[in-house]
């Protein structure tokens, strides 16, 4: 059930095999030079460079003093990014589990050798060729009960039939979580597609034969074995949720009133519309950290845990 | 993403065609973001006069007013600034001006006699340490109340003159089945929907106080504490669909007869315009509140700083281009706002715009808008406060009050 590690033969520490292997990997070394130096400069160097911005009193233009923790004291009091923050939350429990359910039960139907599976296929992993805007718009539309499926139910004579959850502060973003769920669902169904179609056929047999049921050998055989493309599909949609902005601009603008604002519209509007560079570096960096702490288990116990207790 | 390509792609393709044609004939790189159909008509305006002129006018429109400032700003930051740019009146060009990164054009302002055409509120929106860095073209006002004729008419109603009467006719107008008031249930409509209410009921001192002054004592004023339970009393006469509707939706409404009143800045007009609709007749346009005041703002050009003699002598080209009269009326028509300068003739305007132009001769009527009294920051801060606010029934004057007083107070 476990990935296989084959342990590289040890080298022996004499001068030459070392002076070779840095002769073979000299010319690696200065190819990936211009690539690391990108990471560092770019990707560490502006991050340090938010985190220094949030403790400045910076608006339109960048400005380097210093003001405290006074623009996270702010952060703090906003009820906007709190909202925010209970919102990804939500969001993105939903979205992820959402997505693994819906993909998994999507990818062992369509493992049926349903006819058509090349047609259903398509239609599942359509939505993902869509961008969140063209998402957005139509799930706006579809959702507005002045247009959309509440008046279409009302026309057909059931008066009382209400679905109003987009204007709905309370409900609101379980629509934008629904609209996502359309979207994403059938990447993940891909991805546990091809993790279905790798499950040896002897496996199937040996559980035919041992009259074990269907769906006991989907939960109890070929999930766990599917478990790097869990991992796979969970990364992928987790950036997913940390990035969620232009789903909401184009489906409700962070409304009715701000019952579906996200962090990274909080980070955007607060740079670019708000001339409030402090404040939005500030939420940027909270975002930072937060990820950083969901993923530090898992670097932990990935790369940092003694290989040996793995086992 | 592919807006920051689109960009670069065309320095690149300035900065060649600059580097092979310095003998070629005045040429002014423009960056705005009027892009609609009706905005683009009107640009072509100066872009024509400008031709006229013997100058070649580049045409650089961004699409989306924060993009446009964002690819300007950089640019001029980078080194490599348009010979023109768009912004609105207000804070927008404040640190522009501090970093001098745009050009004085106070002598030009004097020579025109800026100060005595244009409204006071403009000229200061203009103004930065007693000089003039940015030239106005137009004046847009923002708290324009557009109704539909046939619907007071049917209901043998007259459209309302102040903020009481307006929640007494709209719900009269309820009961008739007609959505009282279209809204665009976006904060910044709501927002927009608020600041007309503070104007016309709490008057042009507290609309300054609030957005300007920005001191707690304005919010203990019985005044303001009944002009915010009556912008709460007008929930009730919007439709439940509101929230996320587009401004231009909401004002189809009115068009199509299914909404009796909508507040917006007058480039509303240009969507009763694209329906075949004439002010005055279809519509009306009025200014709710005990006495007229209009809240006015309007679009600026700024000059980018530079030491090319060339290059200077084509702004200077620009700005007699941009306010000659003839200009001015032509622009201002396609845009429909009404011409910066005040002393330009507009009986040849339509009603609405003829009714604006009138009620500006009264400085006492000019009110500066939300852009030029307060920061982004805080008017963002006050935004979402409204939105909340307005979303949320259940909250209290009060609530609403504190959490104006923190925006004061983080306000910078």
């Amino acid at each position: 059930m476990d990935t296989i590690s084959i342990r590289a033969p040890s080298v022996s520490p004499s001068g030459t095999k070392i002076r070779r292997s840095l002769r073979t990997r000299l010319p690696a070394a200065i190819a990936l030079l211009p690539t690391a130096l990108i990471v560092l400069v770019v990707y560490i160097g502006c991050m340090l460079w938010t985190v220094r911005l949030s403790f400045t009193s910076s608006t339109l233009l960048p400005k380097l003093d210093w003001f405290g923790v006074t623009q996270y004291t702010r952060l703090f009091a906003n009820d906007r990014f709190v909202t925010s923050a209970e919102n990804i939350f939500i969001f993105g429990a939903l979205f992820i589990s959402g997505c693994l359910i819906i993909g998994f039960l999507l990818a062992v139907f369509i493992d049926q050798n349903v006819r058509g599976e090349g047609l259903f296929r398509t239609i599942f992993l359509y939505p993902f060729s869509m961008s969140f805007v063209v998402t957005g718009v139509a799930w706006q539309w579809f959702l507005n009960p002045a247009l959309g499926l509440q008046k279409l139910v009302r026309d057909m004579g059931f008066e009382t039939f209400t679905f109003d959850w987009i204007v709905n502060q309370r409900m609101a973003i379980y629509t934008i979580v629904i609209a996502g769920l359309w979207h994403g669902s059938g990447l993940t169904m891909a991805i546990m597609l091809a993790g279905l179609r790798g499950v040896d056929k002897d496996l199937w047999k040996a559980a035919k034969i041992d009259g074990i049921p269907t769906w006991r050998v989907y939960t109890s055989v070929v999930l766990p074995l599917l478990r790097p493309m869990v991992v796979t599909a969970v990364v992928l949609l987790a950036t997913g949720v940390v990035k969620l902005y232009d789903l909401v601009v184009a489906m409700t603008l962070g409304g009715p009133g701000i019952a579906t604002e996200v962090p990274a519209k909080f980070v955007m509007d607060h740079l670019f519309e708000r001339n409030n560079i402090g404040l939005g570096t500030a939420a940027a960096t909270m975002m930072l950290i937060t990820v950083v702490i969901v993923l530090a288990p898992w670097v932990y116990v990935r790369y940092v845990r003694p290989q040996g207790s793995h086992a | 993403m592919s807006m920051k390509t689109r960009v670069s792609a065309y320095t690149l393709s300035v900065a060649l065609v600059c580097s092979t044609g310095a003998f070629a004939q005045q040429k002014a790189e423009v960056l705005h973001w009027w892009t609609s159909a009706g905005e683009s008509a009107s640009v072509k305006v100066f872009a024509d006069q400008f031709t006229k002129a013997g100058g070649t006018w580049v045409d650089n429109a961004i699409a989306g007013g924060v993009n446009a400032r964002t690819a300007g700003i950089n640019r001029m930051v980078g080194g490599n600034p348009p010979t023109m740019m768009q912004f609105n009146t207000g804070k927008q060009f404040d640190e522009l001006v501090s970093n001098d990164l745009v050009r004085d054009v106070d002598a030009q302002a004097k020579a025109g006699k800026w100060r005595e055409i244009m409204p006071k509120p403009i000229v200061e929106a203009a103004v930065r340490n007693g000089k003039f860095y940015a030239v106005p073209v137009n004046i847009h006002g923002q708290n324009w109340m557009f109704y539909n004729t046939k619907i007071f008419a049917d209901a043998g109603l007259q459209p309302p003159k102040t903020f009481p009467e307006l929640i007494e006719t709209g719900e009269k107008l309820k009961a008739k089945g007609v959505i009282p008031i279209a809204l665009g249930g976006q904060p910044t409509w709501e927002h927009n929907l608020f600041r007309a209410v503070l104007v016309g009921n709490g008057g042009a001192e507290m609309f300054r106080q609030f957005y300007g002054v920005r001191k707690p004592d304005v919010l203990k004023d019985p005044k303001f504490r009944q002009t915010v339970e009556l912008f709460g009393k007008m929930r009730g006469l919007v439709d439940p669909a509101s929230p996320g509707r587009n401004w231009n939706d909401a004002t189809a409404l009115v068009i199509t007869n299914k909404a009796a009143m909508h507040f917006n800045g007058d480039w509303a007009k240009g969507e009763f315009t694209a329906a075949g609709q004439t002010p005055g007749k279809e519509y009306g346009c009025t200014l709710v509140g005990d006495t007229p005041k209009e809240v006015i703002g309007g679009d600026v050009f700024v000059f980018p700083a530079t030491k090319d003699k060339a290059a200077l002598e084509t702004q200077d080209k620009l700005i007699q281009v941009l306010l000659d009269p003839a200009t001015q009326l032509a622009f201002n028509i396609k845009k429909g706002s009404i011409p910066v300068r005040l002393d330009v003739d507009v009986s040849s305007m339509d009603v609405c715009a003829q009714r604006s132009s009138a009620v500006l001769k009264d400085p006492a009527n000019q009110v500066e808008a939300m852009e030029l009294l307060s920061p982004p920051n805080y008017s963002g801060a006050i935004q979402d406060a409204v939105t909340q606010y307005w979303n949320t029934p259940s909250m209290t004057v009060d609530t609403f009050i504190e959490k104006v007083s923190n925006a004061m107070r983080d306000a910078t």
